[in-house]
């Protein structure tokens, strides 16, 4: 790891929001325009900051291959998420990053290649989507199977249609739905049941509330795909995102240093203890 | 100020120029002088070699040694009693350091009483330790201001007095090398750190007795002074109280040459292995320590950890007097105008349910949890992270428990049921 003693480690650059789109009730997309561009691997975050509130951790969820713009997708929960999903165009938030480790996209070439989503856990996926279109004929059948809590919640509604033409075997659940919902209806992992799914030089990168990682996982390794080529995507507490803070500790791991995607392998042991 | 050492009158036009040398004279030797240092011991220090560093000071000239480094430009820090404990604090002269008192240390139970004798380093260690000036418990890391045409973000030069730490023991020394891995050594460098850790000049102090909680032995880091230091000193109060000065850096042993001290005689160096000897028996605590990372990693379901939670109060103590735990928290403070925010860095815990929040609650609700995390982390994962344990042995965290919890008797604990299950 190269060393940094620059204070821009710690400290933000303000970049100006350029857009702001409105996903779902409560979440939004932000568009910002890097000073210089904004080279990122699919899976990293950054550190956001809003004026007042402070620092939360975001992964980027825009295109890799077009890094003068940077986009952040964010569900307002709290005080300062809620601050940063109404930050309108012409607003300024500081930016630290990009941090972490990246999905193994380059690694998963020639093969299949599965992604998991659950909820917002897309967001992160979504650079992964956009490398893998970018260079489609390098990867085998590539299946984007995604779970969200109702047709409401459903995230890059249009995207996900686009990316379904442009050869993903695209396929959505939702926990819950009324009559007009004509989808599938469960957990995610029925469709990995459904979907064809194989073992061989197959690729899956899993993200989502770990329950469903938990159980996503244990579906995937049931075909037969080995858990170091599955990647899944942690989330902790993070206050400095360089391994400072110490608030991400996962077992032996930092989540902001040696995550947040991991092969599922190297954190297999940590993953069956609770409140860890 | 005593003008003692073998300090001589500045040539003409050779006045240092530092605030803290006022009195018209400059060392021979620029090098002392903090603004000229050399880098610290930890990275660049040259060893010396063994016969090279003993010499003997009456106690009587400990404050030359005071003097001498305070006309260099360093400010002293060190032991002194304040609220019924020995802490570090700024020292001015010998004469502040807590003459003639010890402290009693047991689980949960800390004490000053009377020796009966001038020891002026005749305790243990105190709630404080060195990292409160490595790194400070609060401390501004950037502010961000409002301007006509957007944000601005300001990051102050970081802080750093040149301090000789005075009466830095072994364990403390082990626990400012953990600290140098966590901040400058894991591939980002943390700027408030290493503006402070480059600007410090270590006095140690061999431990010639140990406290009831002490396990230093059991971590192999003290009580005697290994390295990392300039000067390590040891106290030898039989046949005339003195104390045996060894050097252990090039700005260390330059130090001991201006104070003009005499060699060490074999007889005061056997004193001050005889003192060393004394404290390696009176250790209050073991801890057995091999395999113990892999013991703690494999007993992440023990039902010990049910029996230590029933008894922790998450209190936060344990980590505050660690001279290792290195957790911290951010705090934005806006100002009343709104025009102006400051990104406060203060310490942390593990201990508490807010330290591992996020969206839905908390990742460890339970103090049983928490308390695993800290003592897992502390010595076993620490050793994944950092390749060193996270515990220097130094008692702390034992002593200043409200409840007595004692990390040396649940790592026993465990041990003797390894692989039990809740």
């Amino acid at each position: 790891m190269e060393t940094r003693a620059d204070a821009g480690v710690l400290a933000p650059e303000f970049l100006r929001v350029t857009g702001r789109r409105k996903e779902l009730a409560d979440t939004w997309t932000l568009e910002l325009e890097p000073r210089a561009e904004f080279p990122f691997r699919p899976g990293q975050f950054n550190m956001v900051y809003v004026f007042g509130f402070g620092e939360v951790a975001i992964s980027i969820s825009g295109d890799p291959a077009a890094p003068g713009k940077l986009v952040h997708t964010v569900r307002a929960v709290g005080k300062l998420t809620t601050a940063l999903c109404a930050s309108k165009a012409g607003a300024q938030l500081g930016i630290r990053g990009p941090f972490g480790t990246s999905w193994p996209v380059d690694e998963a070439a020639g093969g299949d290649v599965v992604l998991v989503a659950g909820g917002l856990g897309l967001a992160p996926l979504r650079p992964a989507v956009y490398r893998i279109l970018a260079e489609r004929e390098k990867f085998g059948r590539v299946t984007l199977l995604y779970g969200a809590r109702s047709p409401e919640t459903v995230l890059y509604r249009a995207e996900l249609r686009r990316w379904a033409r442009a050869g993903i075997d695209v396929r959505v659940t939702v926990d819950a739905a009324d009559a007009r919902w004509r989808g599938n209806v469960g957990v995610v992992t029925r469709l990995i049941d459904q979907a064809a799914v194989t073992a061989g030089a197959t690729a899956a990168f899993v993200c989502g509330p770990e329950i469903m990682m938990r159980f996503a996982v244990s579906s995937l390794t049931q075909r037969g795909i080995p858990t170091d080529r599955i990647s899944v995507s942690m989330e902790r507490n993070m206050k400095c995102a360089v391994g400072f803070c110490g608030h991400c500790q996962y077992g032996p791991e930092f989540i902001c240093r040696d995550g947040p995607v991991f092969p599922f392998r190297r954190i297999e042991h940590l993953f069956r203890i609770r409140e860890l | 100020m005593a003008q003692s050492g073998r300090r001589e009158p500045a040539p003409a036009g050779d006045i240092c120029a530092h605030r803290r040398c006022t009195l018209g004279y400059s060392f021979r030797d620029a090098t002392l002088i903090p603004h000229l240092a050399l880098p610290h011991p930890g990275r660049t220090a040259v060893r010396m070699n063994a016969t090279s560093g003993h010499h003997v000071l009456p106690v009587s000239r400990l404050g030359d040694l005071f003097s001498a480094l305070r006309s260099a430009g360093w400010n002293l820090a060190g032991p002194r009693i304040r609220d019924g404990a020995i802490v570090y604090d700024e020292l001015e002269t010998a004469a502040d350091l807590p003459a003639g008192w010890t402290d009693e240390q047991a689980p949960g139970k800390y004490g000053l009483k009377k020796r009966g004798d001038g020891a002026l380093f005749g305790y243990v260690v105190g709630p404080h330790s060195w990292k409160k000036y490595l790194f400070p418990p609060t401390v501004r890391m950037w502010s961000a201001t409002k301007t006509a045409d957007g944000m601005e973000v300001e990051v102050p030069q970081p802080a750093a007095p040149p301090t000789a730490f005075i009466g830095v023991r072994a364990c403390e020394l082990a626990a400012i090398a953990v600290q140098d891995k966590v901040f400058l050594g894991s591939g980002f460098v943390d700027p408030v750190y290493k503006a402070r850790r480059d600007n410090i000049f270590l006095v140690a102090v061999n431990c010639g007795q140990a406290g009831g909680t002490c396990f230093c032995s059991s971590m192999n880091t003290g009580p005697k002074a290994r390295g990392g230091f300039d000067i390590a000193l040891t106290e030898i109060l039989e046949d005339g109280h003195r104390f045996l000065l060894e050097s252990g850096s090039e700005r260390g042993e330059r130090l001991v040459a201006l104070l003009a001290a005499p060699a060490a005689s074999d007889a005061d160096r056997s004193a001050a292995d005889a003192a060393v000897a004394r404290a390696v028996s009176m250790m209050g605590r073991t801890m057995e320590t091999s395999g113990v990372k892999e013991l703690l990693q494999r007993n992440y379901e023990h039902p010990r950890w049910d029996h230590v939670a029933a008894r922790c109060l998450a209190c936060t103590n344990c980590t505050m007097v660690c001279p290792t735990c290195f957790c911290s928290t951010v705090e934005d403070v806006p100002n009343l105008s709104l025009d102006r925010s400051d990104h406060v860095r203060t310490w942390d815990s593990c201990f508490t349910s807010d330290f591992s929040y996020i969206h839905g609650g908390s990742v460890r609700p339970s103090v049983k949890s928490r308390y695993r995390q800290w003592m897992v982390h502390k010595l076993s994962t620490w050793h994944d992270q950092f390749a060193s344990s996270g515990c220097v042995g130094c008692g702390r965290c034992i002593t200043w428990c409200p409840t007595g919890i004692d990390i040396t008797e649940e790592v026993r604990e465990i041990r003797a049921s390894d692989g039990a299950n809740t």
